[in-house]
């Protein structure tokens, strides 16, 4: 039998992102903003995992310090974040919830000045950890999911 | 410099100097007749409003300062597409304080992000109206001797009426406070309110469908308006907004020393049979809020009498 090995070369510096939820990784790439990244990605997608059945992995490519990783804590916290420098794991971060969310989710209350105000960031506040609750910082409406 | 955007942008300790220089105003005015000579207010009203833009403007006008400013988006440059950020910026170099009126929720907040004079939020969409709340404590306060161990009753519109979500939050954090929530199903307290103040504070309250059912228990009663500006479909605001009437009758039930208080227009939620009645403090209301005016443009210009 003919055991089947997807590889993925190693990177010299960058993020490793595994235990991703099967199907989610394409999100993750939109939220990181990382079609605006001149990098290199590589997203496995329904990748085999004894503890998740099926798992998402990506690997980025870039500097470490031009990536806010923080909506991973919001968008699912079992995420494994390796960070990569000299081909190495140098730390494996574990990630929170932020307390606050920029320019990622937007305010879908038709009321909010978000709706009509030019050049206005949207900006989302923790405002209850507990519940993992955020709230627009303008019209305080409760986001209700991406 | 400092704003007011929500009626928790003052510590109750603030809360109470404030409201102390306001009962210094009403009982000494001509002390503060011209404490603001030469500064001038602007105030930005992107909707329709008589009393808060009016309050704001004779508030000014008491303490020797002058107006600016215009009454409808028509009449400024947002009917050609100007946003908040730049009408502030604009009118920062005009004046020394602003008032602004908004229809949508969060625009002071904007407004206090790129102004650099201070932004007095006097109602942003649904959201909040400070100002009022102002104006509800010191009537409380004022009628009652005190802001603490009250039975607050709130009726009507509570589910988009901004002034009951800025009292709400400005009155949770004084000692033995209760409410009784009086409204149909369809106009109760959303759910961030609830959430944010009353279960956060661990505040006790209780919801009845009818007034006559809350009238005996209250030391206050705060009626409200059904706004049809608020409803999205005219027939849910014709079956909903006689639901709750105050008259003669329903008055009967209640305590001697309870007071009505209303944020105003009224339409017809009060009988005008109610005004003769000792107990009617709408009115006086309104004038507490131009001396709660004159005492929070004073702060916020750091105008010392």
């Amino acid at each position: 039998m003919v055991q089947r090995m997807l590889n993925v070369g190693r990177i010299a510096e960058g993020f490793v992102l595994d235990h991703i939820q099967a199907g989610r990784s394409m999100d993750i790439y939109k939220y990181l903003n990382l079609d605006q990244l001149d990098c290199c990605v590589a997203i496995i997608k329904n990748a085999k995992s004894n503890a998740m059945g099926s798992k998402d992995i990506m690997k980025i490519e870039c500097p470490i310090d031009v990536m806010d990783l923080d909506i991973l804590g919001y968008i699912d916290h079992n995420i494994t974040v390796n960070i990569i420098e000299n081909e190495e794991i140098v730390e494996k971060r574990i990630l929170e919830l932020p307390k606050h969310i920029k320019n990622v989710i937007k305010c879908k209350n038709p009321r909010c000045i978000t709706s009509i105000e030019q050049g206005l960031d949207q900006v989302f506040e923790l405002t209850d950890k507990e519940n993992k609750i955020y709230r627009c910082r303008y019209c305080e409406e409760k986001y209700l999911g991406l | 410099m400092r704003h007011l955007i929500s009626p928790l942008d003052f510590s109750v300790e603030e809360l109470a100097d404030l409201l102390s220089l306001a009962q210094d105003i009403e009982v000494n005015p001509e002390k503060y007749a011209h404490s603001c000579v030469g500064k001038k207010l602007a105030t930005l009203f992107y909707e329709s409003s008589t009393r808060t833009r009016l309050s704001h403007e004779a508030a000014m006008l008491n303490l020797g300062g002058s107006i600016m400013g215009f009454s409808s988006a028509d009449a400024s440059s947002a009917v050609k597409g100007e946003s908040v950020s730049d009408t502030i910026q604009t009118v920062s170099c005009y004046a020394d304080i602003c008032a602004m009126r908004h229809p949508k929720e969060g625009a002071a907040t904007v407004a206090c992000q790129k102004s650099t004079i201070p932004v007095i939020n006097a109602g942003d969409g649904g959201h909040q109206h400070p100002t009022q709340t102002l104006t509800d404590l010191l009537t409380i306060q004022n009628l009652k001797g005190r802001l603490t161990s009250l039975t607050i009753g709130l009726c009507g519109d509570l589910k988009f009426g901004r002034t009951v979500h800025s009292l709400i939050a400005a009155l949770v954090r004084y000692t033995g406070i209760r409410f009784v929530f009086i409204s149909p199903d369809e106009l109760k307290v959303p759910e961030y309110v609830r959430h944010e103040y009353i279960e956060k504070y661990n505040i006790p309250y209780e919801e009845v469908i009818r007034l006559e059912e809350a009238m005996p228990k209250l030391d206050i009663l705060y009626m409200t308006r059904v706004q049809k500006e608020r409803f999205f479909n005219e027939e849910d605001y014709v079956r909903m907004k006689d639901f709750y009437i105050l008259n003669k009758e329903k008055m009967k039930l209640a305590k001697e020393d309870m007071f009505v208080l209303h944020p105003l227009p009224r339409v017809n939620e009060i009988a005008i049979e109610v005004d003769s009645d000792p107990r009617a403090a709408y009115f006086k209301q309104v004038q507490y809020g131009v001396y709660v005016r004159m005492a929070l443009i004073l702060t916020l210009l750091e105008i010392s009498v």
